[in-house]
């Protein structure tokens, strides 16, 4: 089996997992409209300068739930002791790590399809810059998100109480790209000033991250 | 080496003390700030001697990577706990200087941002290493220390984008520094640095002790187990 079809294969397990459980996203979905829910509550969402920290707002939505999505990516593997499996079997590794992270993809951009409307609706949104920029943005954000997450995840796999280590490995790691998510979206969503900048730093952080994990992945998941 | 650490304590005894000495009294009062500027001459040599340290926690991670030396890894603790004092030192005294002078506690100005995410990193290293359960914790922490590294550049840059979108407070100004001022700086970056070597060094023969000890005791486990279940 190649490592692109082994990709693909596991891709299409985890897909079909969440399309007939839908444990992540119904909680990702209801986790992010609480969180809207709560933020317009502290402020006043209509007004004319929330334009100014609505992308902050959206990223830091779409940051918390991603959080659920990516926890039980490597859980779900525990049991029945499939991650060993995993180990033990010649598949390799990169071609695993490859399909979590295009599985979290998934979640998380359908997440984003999901709640960008409601966003729009609740804070009264509409960019004043190029919005077709939005969607480039969205996609380099989310993969900055998910590339670190999964692996990290698979690294806190070996601690206690595994659900708090993620957050706390990635939040730190991730705020280079969450200052470029969060300043490329208020600049669209403005259109004040130009988003090239930032694209350019996310798109970095994107190639080094996952050069990084594709290059450590192997260690991580076979460190015993 | 054992018979170096006394002297290297003594050493740094006297340049803590020669440098306080420098700091306090020789080193003349700045002009505009006036004596609330000396708290410089331990802000600073605690900011290049936690950047020291957690570089030597990168190098001893990429040691324990490349060859599983489990003294790299012991190294690598005792650099990112020191580290993560000396930079909690340097945010902490730099609030108590900037409120009088610049009248604010903070500024996300490039430097300070810079430090307190190195800070939240090497915290966050030292969290994976406490939760952490079993023989893997050096082999993924070392992990952590690369992925913190290759950060490094990309929050310079966001930060430095950053703010030159916003506007800041005036900070500094160029202006000559006094030779005394320059000495005392001098002398307390000398002494700081000895200081952390030793502390240091004190940490990795604890944690290579503590080791020790952890090994004898599972050797001695298994074969109080062996005995007991020979006898049974």
């Amino acid at each position: 089996m190649s490592a692109a079809s082994l990709t693909l294969a596991t891709l299409a397990k985890d897909l079909r997992l969440e399309w007939r459980s839908k444990d992540a996203i119904n909680a990702m979905l209801f986790f992010a409209l609480l969180v809207v829910v709560i933020f317009s509550f502290s402020f006043d969402p209509t007004a004319e300068e929330s334009r100014h920290i609505a992308g902050g707002l959206v990223w830091v939505a779409f940051l918390f739930a991603a959080v659920v999505a990516l926890n039980q990516t490597w859980a779900r593997e525990l049991r029945n002791q499939v991650l060993d499996a995993y180990r033990v079997s010649p598949a390799p590794a990169n071609a695993l790590f490859l399909a979590k992270v295009l599985g979290n993809f998934v979640f998380v951009s359908v997440l984003e399809a999901l709640m960008t409307p409601l966003f729009v609706v609740f804070y009264n949104l509409r960019a004043l810059g190029p919005a077709y920029q939005l969607p480039i943005v969205a996609a380099l954000g989310t993969w900055a998100l998910v590339v670190n997450g999964t692996f990290f995840a698979a690294m806190s796999l070996r601690t206690r109480s595994r659900e708090i280590m993620l957050p706390l490995l990635l939040f730190p790691i991730s705020i280079p790209a969450l200052v470029a998510m969060v300043e490329a979206t208020n600049s669209i969503l403005t259109g004040e000033y130009s988003a090239r900048f930032w694209v350019v730093l996310l798109a970095a952080y994107d190639v080094l991250f996952t050069m990084a994990s594709l290059f450590l992945f192997e260690t991580v998941l076979h460190a015993e | 080496m054992k018979r170096a650490f006394p002297v290297l304590a003594i050493v740094t005894a006297v340049l803590l003390s020669w440098g306080l000495y420098q700091a306090l009294v020789v080193a003349p009062t700045e002009q505009t700030m006036g004596d609330v500027q000396r708290i410089f001459y331990y802000h600073v040599p605690s900011a290049w001697t936690a950047f020291v340290l957690f570089f030597v926690n990168l190098i001893a991670s990429i040691i324990y990577l490349a060859s599983r030396n489990a003294k790299a890894d012991a190294l690598a603790v005792a650099a990112a706990e020191v580290g993560v004092v000396f930079c909690t030192v340097v945010l902490v005294t730099g609030p108590i200087w900037a409120r009088p002078v610049w009248g604010i506690w903070w500024t996300w100005d490039l430097r300070l941002t810079l430090t307190l995410v190195l800070w939240l990193i090497y915290v966050s290293y030292l969290m994976l290493r406490r939760f952490s359960t079993s023989g893997q914790t050096p082999l993924i922490a070392a992990v952590l220390a690369v992925f913190g590294a290759l950060d490094v550049p990309l929050v310079y840059f966001s930060i430095w984008f950053f703010r030159t979108q916003h506007p800041q407070p005036v900070i500094g100004g160029g202006g000559s520094i006094d030779p005394r001022m320059l000495h005392a700086l001098l002398i307390n970056w000398l002494a700081f640095s000895c200081f952390a070597t030793l502390v240091c060094w004190s940490r990795y023969r604890l944690e290579i002790l503590r080791r020790e000890i952890d090994e004898t005791q599972a050797l001695e486990a298994l074969l109080e187990g062996g005995v007991s279940g020979g006898r049974r």
